[in-house]
Parts: C-alpha cells; structure tokens; sequence
C-alpha cells in the first residue's frame, strides 16, 4: 500500500512540473507581447524615418509644399527641418513647467500634511478627475480663457495654459506620494531640534524627496510632450521660429499633423515622429535613472 | 498621587499636575508630578500604551504634533515655565532622540551634526562650527571611527553609529536634558551596550531621560525610575529600590513580568 502511495505522488509530482513549466512560457510569451508594441514602433520609425533625421533637420524649418514637392519630383530628400516645432514645445513646455510645478508641488505638501481632511479629500479628488478630463476639452478652456481672454488671438501661452491642466494632476500627485515616502521619523528629527514647520518642508522634506519630485516633473512632462489636440485649439502653429509667448507657435506634434495633411510633404511624418519619440523616451529613462539612484 | 512626588533640591525638570488628554477626555497621562534629578539618568518604564512616550514628549512639547492634544499642569525646566517657551529655545535645551536613527538622508555626517543651527538659519564661524562637530562626535565616542569621513552621507553608517550620531545631533546644541524614546529598540545587543555605555558617561554632563521597553536595560543603567501605567504614575524612586522592594502591587507585578 506504502509503494503505491508514493507512485501516485510521484505522478502527480510530474504533472505539477507540467504545468509549472507552461505556466512559465506563458508569462514569458505575454511579457513579449507586452514589450513588441513599442519595440516595433521605434523599428518602424528608424526604418521609415532615419534618411531625413540630419543636422538640418533639427536646425531649419520645414519647406513649403512647392519646395517639397520638386523635391519628391526629383526624387531627393525632402530640404528643410522641424526647428520651429522643436523650439515652440521647448517654448511651451518651459512655461507650462514654470505654472504647474510651484502650484502642483504646493498643492501636493497640502495633501501629505492634511491626510483626512474634507478639503484634502477633496482636492485629491478634483485632481484626479482633472486628470481624466479630454486634453481636446482642456484645449477648448485655454481657448476660451487666454487665447480670446488674453492674448487675442492663438498663442503660446494658450498652448501652455491647457499643457500645464494637464501636468498639474501628476505633479500633485507624484509630490504626495513621493512626501509619503519619507519616514515620519525624518520629519520629526527636524522638529524635535526646534526648526519651524515651513523650514521643515523646504529644507528637509524637499530636498529628502527632491528625486522622486523630479521623476514626477519628468513622467509629467513627458506625458504632455507629444499633445497635439489641445495645441490646435491654442498654439495653432506657425512656419517660422517664434519664441514670443504671446504670438502662435509650432510644436513637433502639431507639424507631424501638418506634414500628414500635406501629400508633398508626408514624408516629414516618420522622421518628425522619431525625434518627438527620442525626447519622451530619454525623459522617461532619465526619471528612472534618477529614481533608481536614490533607492 | 502627591505621595510620588520626590522633592529634589534643585531639579532640572519638575512636573506638576501634567495631564494630557486627546479626543476630548482620554487621557495619555493623567496627573502627573515628578521632580528629575541633575546629572542622572532617570528610566521611563511602563507597558505600552501606558503614556511614557508621552510623557517624554511633552517635556518638549513635541506632543503637540498630535491633533487634538489639550495639555494642563506645568513643567518647569531649568527654571523656566516651558509653555510659553519658543520651541526652538526649548528643544535646544531639551534634545531628543528617536526609536530609529534618523540622520538626515541628504546630509553628510558633518552637516547632521550641526543640523540644527544649520537648518534654523542660526550662522557659525567655521571653526566654530568644527569644534562644536569635534566635540559632539567625540562625547559620543563616534569621532575615531568617522573623523576621515566626515563629509560622507550619514546613513552609510551601521545603525548603532547612526544612532550615536543622532545623539551628537542633539548634544550639539549643549542641552540640559537629552530625551530618549526607545533609543536601542532598532539596534543590535552590541550597539545597544556602546548606547547604554555612553549615556552613563554622559550624565556626567547632562540629564538623562530614557523611555525603555526593556526593565533590565532600565536596572543597567538608570539612577532613578518612573513606573507608569495607564497614563498614571505609580511608582518613583531609586531604580535600586524600586526593583528591589517595588512599594506598589502594579510595579511587583510588572517587574515580575506578570504584565507588560
């Protein structure tokens, strides 16, 4: 009876090392299936885009649709580049940084200090649906309050107002969970030696959390990098290089939508698509090199 | 509970009627009177939740963090009445240390030593500042084993060091009493016996005020001890005394470990 016992557990045993081993090439395969879309985005944006990316590309503005046009007819790369879209989202997310990260980092010190409290609660939660609004909506209130409001007419800082909308929630968000972070025993280390509350928070907590702080200013950004919906509403573009926040401006998302329109120029797309990738990706890398170095 | 209270000629701390409550009527400790000897090292004692932490706390008012703390009584420090104190003028004079070491993590070792006049604008020569370090590390007996190190960041050290660092932390400041919650509960035996080794000598120069979960660590090294329980205080005397022939049942008991 003993004998057969262990029989049965033995074949048992097999088919459980079956089963573990499918289970493992499974999650292996779905890892895969996770990874290849982005693996084959940027395949097909080097393949499709490499031939135009050049010095001038970055440097100068993009041809008319007549230049291009002869171009293609001669069967030559396209001249010209994306400078004034390359410089009109540095413009913009420049300025959009400047408003929402003094009122997204103080918002988030609020909450971290008010756990519970109705008006915390409540603004967590007024942020988080924020977050959730339609940039194509937060294009459409920047419309309404700066470009008819303000500036008279499209312009950066319309583009920027409805980019700031957006970061804002990730902003508070990151800043409170990344003060959450840091033990209370750090905190009180500093109060225990007298030091008042506001210099607690500045020149304690901040600089503790200071890297996840910028991770989350960096995942922010990156996140609204590549908007183009709000921007036609706001910025609405331009052909040359604008660096007035009161003027309308381009932004590499906004010439990619351009050059899609424009037969002569279709061929811009792949390239333009690629360098607005780069960027996102190295800011993506570099908030987790930062968070990594500090753990 | 008047028949607690020891008068001691000239005590650095003397507490009268402290009773803190929360929430409107729960009370961490109730009606508490007690007189803290010079230059001795007095152990809180209690099971948890008995309200020796505090008890502590309130000495520096640290207690306030809590919300919807009410605190009556007095506590004269030195002499002086502490509830109208500047914080920072009483916590330099009351320094306080943490059940886990808690340097700053983006300070060297240098810098966390002079973290409180550094982080309240308070400026210093820099030889000033150098003797005030030397001093600090050298009465926590840190300095021969960090003195080529100084401007490393303070956690790269092994807990019993960081724990002694924070104690230099709070002796930069010169202060009358040091405060201590539970100091080696985080530490291993070793670093916990160069703590206890330390704050014998260092009552040579200050007031000691020790919360201690652990009785023996209390018989080791306290002159004098505070039974508590329930937010009440039972018993005080020579620790000698007190663990030897405890006049209350609830001390006898808790000693024998019958609670706790």
């Amino acid at each position: 009876m003993k004998y057969q016992h262990k029989q049965i557990a033995k074949s048992k045993l097999k088919s459980r090392a079956l089963k573990d081993k499918a289970i493992r090439v499974l999650v292996v395969l779905l890892s895969v299936v996770t990874i290849s879309p982005i693996v084959l985005i940027i395949f097909k944006l080097i393949e499709k885009g490499y031939k135009q990316i050049s010095l001038d590309f970055i440097l100068k503005t993009p041809p008319n649709s007549y230049e291009a046009m002869t171009a293609l007819a001669n069967g030559e790369l396209i001249p010209g580049g994306i400078a004034n879209g390359i410089t009109g989202t540095l413009l913009m997310m420049v300025v959009a940084a400047v408003m929402a990260i003094p009122v997204g980092v103080v918002t988030g010190i609020y909450l971290y200090e008010n756990p519970g409290k109705f008006m915390a609660n409540l603004t967590r939660n007024i942020s988080d649906i924020l977050q959730g609004v339609p940039s194509i909506v937060l294009g459409l209130i920047a419309y309404i309050w700066v470009v008819k409001g303000i500036t008279n007419g499209y312009s950066a800082l319309a583009g920027s107002v409805s980019l700031a909308i957006m970061m804002l929630p990730m902003i508070v968000r990151s800043t409170e969970e990344t003060l959450k972070m840091i033990p209370v025993t750090i905190k009180e280390a500093a109060l225990a030696l007298g030091v008042p509350y506001y210099k607690v928070i500045l020149k304690v907590l901040i600089p503790t959390g200071f890297s996840g702080l910028l991770t989350g200013i960096l995942l922010g950004i990156s996140r609204v990098l590549g908007e183009t919906a709000p921007l036609m509403l706001t910025a609405l573009g331009s052909t040359i290089i604008n660096l007035n926040i009161t003027k309308p401006t381009s932004a590499v998302p906004l010439l990619i939508w351009e050059f899609y329109n424009d037969p002569n120029m279709v061929g811009l797309i792949w390239s333009s698509s690629l360098l607005l990738m780069a960027i996102v990706l190295s800011l993506n890398l570099i908030s987790k090199q930062i968070a990594a170095r500090t753990k | 509970m008047n028949d607690n209270i020891k008068q001691i000629k000239d005590p650095v701390l003397s507490i009268r009627n402290l009773s803190v409550s929360y929430d409107k009527g729960k009370y961490a400790v109730k009606d508490v009177s007690v007189d803290i000897k010079r230059n001795s090292v007095t152990a809180i004692m209690g099971p948890s939740g008995c309200g020796k932490s505090t008890l502590l706390r309130a000495i520096n008012r640290m207690h306030e963090l809590y919300e919807n703390i009410e605190t009556t009584g007095t506590l004269i420090l030195n002499g002086k009445d502490i509830k109208n104190m500047p914080t920072i003028q009483l916590r330099r004079m009351a320094g306080m240390v943490f059940q886990r070491p808690n340097p700053f993590p983006t300070m060297s070792i240098y810098d966390n030593v002079i973290a409180g006049y550094k982080l309240n604008g308070i400026s210093l020569k820099r030889s000033e500042k150098d003797e005030i370090v030397e001093r600090s590390l050298r009465d926590v007996t840190l300095w021969d084993e960090v003195k080529d190190t100084l401007y490393k960041k303070g956690t790269f050290l092994s807990g019993g060091q960081q724990q002694r660092l924070c104690i230099a932390r709070a002796l930069a400041f010169d202060p009358e009493v040091i405060l201590l919650d539970e100091p080696t509960s985080a530490l291993d035996p070793i670093a916990t016996a160069k703590i206890e080794d330390l704050l014998v000598t260092l009552k040579e120069n200050y007031t000691i005020i020790l919360v201690t979960h652990n009785m023996s660590q209390a018989a080791r090294i306290s002159d004098y001890s505070l039974f508590m329980y329930l937010g009440e205080l039972v018993e005080y005397g020579k620790t000698n005394d007190m663990f030897t022939k405890p006049r209350d049942r609830r001390t006898e008991e808790y000693l024998t470990g019958k609670f706790g």
